[in-house]
């Protein structure tokens, strides 16, 4: 008894540690590269944690999506759209408050749209989702006309938009943008969401097996529409922030983005079949694909380097994360 | 004496720490049926996983006619001719039952299908199970679990097996299909195949086996060559290893107030206008025929199936809404039948499991508070004796029985006071079942209501207060348990007793 009672400890504390794994691995390749001196500096970490803050964001409504059992294809057209509307809204002579409110929104409503129809008329969160994905990509470029949205000719460079996820110091790692602190911070909720929260025990319980939440007294289809919703709007703010670093609404920009930010959930220990997965992984994972990336940016590997580099580290990831499991599994049939 | 056709002596096998075989001898002669017997987690998987070659033993001996046996994958074992028949069907459904039938050892003419030769042989094979009413073209999914545990037999023929072994083939079926099964298993006798027959119900390993072995605590604890001889109280005494007086003794409990009326319910296609009262104190026991509608009836009382007519109320005030959540609130619960798929959440731990209906009264400000769900899934895991590590534990690593003592504790928990039980003692071992039946005494005994669905009469009638049997939809007749006997049961639920008369 008290073996396991030290095992079920460990297996806590591993819990926490596991995911940071991988993600000490790349950093060690890194370090003893030549490139260490220049990815090792407070600069540069700012610099890393900007470029997290939209796969990061994205990654925290995706990870409840895919840990519920579902999955969201439509994130990437749906950080464009919500760029391009923040930037018209900000033509319009919208206040600064109410851009922000927007852009969450947008997200928002294109996520209860999926919900509605992934919980009303029962289709699969793939096929949804994708038929969103041409949607919303499709409603960006049209409320952009074809072109980037550029408010800079009207405002200057001084919009405070712009302020949410500028860099001012290159030199130090403090002081980091506002967009920084705030990702941290919803970062921290939903991770005490998904662990301490009814409704994320509930999310739990949709992905693990349906028909027992539904047994359970769980209101299936809406919970199912509450997540697309919070999803969307984690995607909304995705792309607020998207804008704010571009300092432009770009409806061609973001193309792919859904599935980094499912590589950031997949090397972060989600499931796809639902179930199982972690915010605090999934913040990782995001951290790991931009981590890669700009290391990979300093060694002077070109762009497909990188592509391949990527892939195979999200097919590492989920064999090392079988491997785990199926070890586990041995273990429980004996 | 002539040779065995297969004998195990002294096999050993751990995992780990735990032993799960621990000098399993067992032998089988041409020609026999042989029952396997023991509680859950006696060792029965484990020796038939080293039989189908699944898994490879630690030491003992294995002798297939003589032969010392050693495998090392399931399709040695095949070539061997040793067969398996798992519980859980593994057909592949949209397939051809031709197509099931010679799966993996397809008949091939330069590479191509010869599509001729696998209906020949297909329908031969069924043929040899009397079975030739089941067409080899059509699909798997449109036959009955009846049909499609024949077409899985039939794939087991075909490769021409010494040895078939059949893990609770009877789980699913009706009494006729099970009568049929047993004439299928009489025949593959004849032809001199032996068959090991592993089961919880006793009474069907009597009626269809020749010899047996009891395991226990992964030993033989005892075997003899007449099954039918030898008396229930016997092999039961070898399985739990202690006397077992009566099962079925359930502490005394009175009916009281009623409490539920469920007026004329009815479903999609079942259940059809169905009516009955539930009283406090009161086991109510539903039979009937494997179709006849009472799972149907207690989804539809609950919710999860749509109610198309009638209505379900308490002290004659209908109960609002008709969705899952809205039952809970009133104080009803389920236990689903199907433990596995729809029951329980596998994956996650015990306190999950167990108080997933009810997280609110363990939260504060929102937040669930560990300490206090631990706490209540620690006080139910005590009361009810479940066996776990703590409420820490994956559910699916815990024994059929204790994963059944988890979803009763879940109702528990909520505070429900009327109990929808849809087989509740199915798949799990005697002890855990008589542990269940008490249960259900004490409940009813705390004031409790229990809706008791079962196909296994002795159960009903050795612990409900009242039965109701069901036939065809509609519920043909209630009365008290002590004034039915289980030919009456077969006969209302036949519709036999109304041909008769």
């Amino acid at each position: 008894m008290n073996k396991l009672t030290q095992m079920m400890q460990w297996k806590a504390v591993r819990q926490v540690i596991e995911p940071f794994i991988g993600l000490f691995v790349v950093l060690g390749f890194f370090a003893v590269s030549d490139v260490s001196h220049i990815l090792f500096t407070g600069s540069t970490w700012n610099l890393l944690l900007v470029q997290t803050v939209v796969v990061a964001l994205g990654a925290m409504g995706m990870t409840m999506v895919i840990i519920s059992g579902g999955i969201d294809l439509s994130a990437g057209s749906v950080v464009a759209l919500s760029s391009v509307v923040g930037a018209k809204c900000i033509l319009l002579g919208v206040p600064f408050p109410l851009v922000i409110l927007c852009c969450v929104l947008v997200g928002g409503l294109t996520g209860a749209i999926n919900g509605a129809l992934i919980a009303g008329l029962r289709i699969v969160p793939f096929i949804v989702t994708l038929g969103m994905m041409g949607i919303a990509r499709g409603v960006a470029k049209w409320i952009a006309n074809n072109q980037t949205v550029n408010y800079t000719a009207k405002y200057g460079n001084e919009h405070p938009v712009r302020s949410i996820l500028e860099r001012t110091d290159f030199r130090h790692f403090f002081p980091l943008p506002p967009g920084v602190w705030l990702t941290a911070f919803l970062a921290i909720v939903m991770i005490l969401v998904m662990r301490r929260s009814v409704f994320g025990r509930h999310v739990f319980a949709l992905g693990s097996n349906e028909d027992t939440a539904r047994l359970c007294g769980i209101r299936v289809q809406w919970k199912k529409m509450a997540i697309y919703a919070i999803a969307g709007l984690f995607f909304g703010l995705a792309g607020l922030m998207q804008l704010s670093r571009l300092n432009l609404g770009d409806p061609t920009a973001s193309v792919g983005l859904e599935l980094e930010i499912i590589a950031a959930v997949v090397i972060g220990g989600a499931s796809l079949s639902g179930g199982s997965g972690s915010i605090l992984g999934s913040m990782i994972g995001a951290l790991i694909i931009v981590v890669l990336k700009l290391g990979s940016t300093l060694k002077g590997w070109e762009n497909h380097i990188q592509e391949i580099i990527i892939g195979v580290v999200i097919i590492f990831a989920v064999c090392v994360d079988r491997f785990r499991h199926s070890g586990l599994l041995k273990r429980s049939r004996d | 004496m002539e040779t065995a056709r297969l004998e195990l002596s002294e096999v050993r096998k751990h995992f780990g720490s735990t032993k799960a075989l621990d000098g399993a001898s067992l032998m089988v002669q041409p020609g026999e049926v042989h029952a396997l017997i023991g509680e859950n987690g006696a060792g029965k998987s484990t020796l038939m996983k080293i039989l189908s070659g699944a898994c490879s033993r630690d030491a003992g001996e294995i002798k297939l006619d003589g032969e010392d046996l050693r495998l090392t994958n399931p399709l040695q074992a095949r070539d061997q001719g040793i067969s398996m028949i798992y519980q859980e069907l593994n057909l592949a459904p949209d397939l051809s039952v031709a197509e099931n039938v010679l799966l993996g050892m397809e008949p091939k003419r330069f590479g191509w299908l010869n599509r001729k030769e696998m209906q020949d042989r297909a329908s031969a094979a069924l043929e040899e199970l009397g079975a030739q009413a089941i067409d080899p073209q059509t699909t798997v999914r449109r036959l009955t679990i009846a049909q499609q545990q024949l077409v899985e037999i039939a794939r087991a023929l075909v490769s021409d097996p010494r040895v078939v072994i059949m893990d609770e083939p009877t789980s699913s079926l009706t009494q006729a299909d099970t009568e049929r099964l047993f004439a299928v298993i009489r025949r593959l006798r004849d032809r001199g195949v032996s068959v090991i027959y592993i089961s919880h119900f006793l009474e069907e390993c009597q009626a269809v086996c020749d010899g047996y072995t009891v395991l226990r605590d992964g030993k033989s604890v005892g075997s003899g060559e007449s099954m039918s001889q030898t008396s229930l109280d016997e092999i039961v005494h070898l399985m739990v290893g202690r006397e077992v007086s009566d099962i079925y003794a359930v502490p005394p409990h009175a009916m009281g107030d009623s409490v539920l009326q469920v007026v004329e319910v009815s479903g999609l296609d079942k259940p059809r206008k169905v009516s009955l009262e539930l009283h406090t104190g009161e086991i109510f026991g539903l039979a009937g025929l494997v179709g006849a509608g009472r799972t149907e009836t207690l989804r539809s009382i609950f919710g999860l199936d749509p109610m198309t007519g009638g209505s379900v109320e308490r002290a004659g005030k209908r109960l609002p809404g008709s969705r899952p959540h809205e039952r809970l609130r009133e104080g009803l619960g389920l236990l689903s039948e199907n433990r596995k798929e729809e029951g329980l959440l596998l994956n996650r731990h015990v306190a999950d499991n167990l108080t997933l209906s009810d997280l609110k009264p363990l939260t504060r400000y929102g937040w669930i508070r560990e300490s206090a769900q631990r706490a209540a899934a620690e006080h139910w895991i005590d009361e009810l004796g479940v066996k776990t590590s703590g409420p820490d534990q994956e559910m699916g690593k815990l024994s059929g029985g204790n994963q059944q003592k988890v979803a009763i504790a879940r109702l528990l928990h909520h505070g429900s006071d009327v109990l929808l039980l849809d087989e509740p003692t199915r798949g799990i071992d005697v002890a855990s079942k008589q542990q269940i039946y008490r249960l259900m005494g004490r409940l009813a005994a705390e004031g409790k209501a229990v809706l008791f669905v079962s196909s296994y009469l002795p159960e009903l009638l050795g612990v409900c207060d009242t039965i109701g049997v069901m036939r065809r939809g509609e519920l043909v007749a209630v009365k008290p348990a002590a004034d039915w006997t289980e030919h009456a049961i077969m006969l209302a639920a036949t519709g036999a007793d109304e041909s008769v008369a």
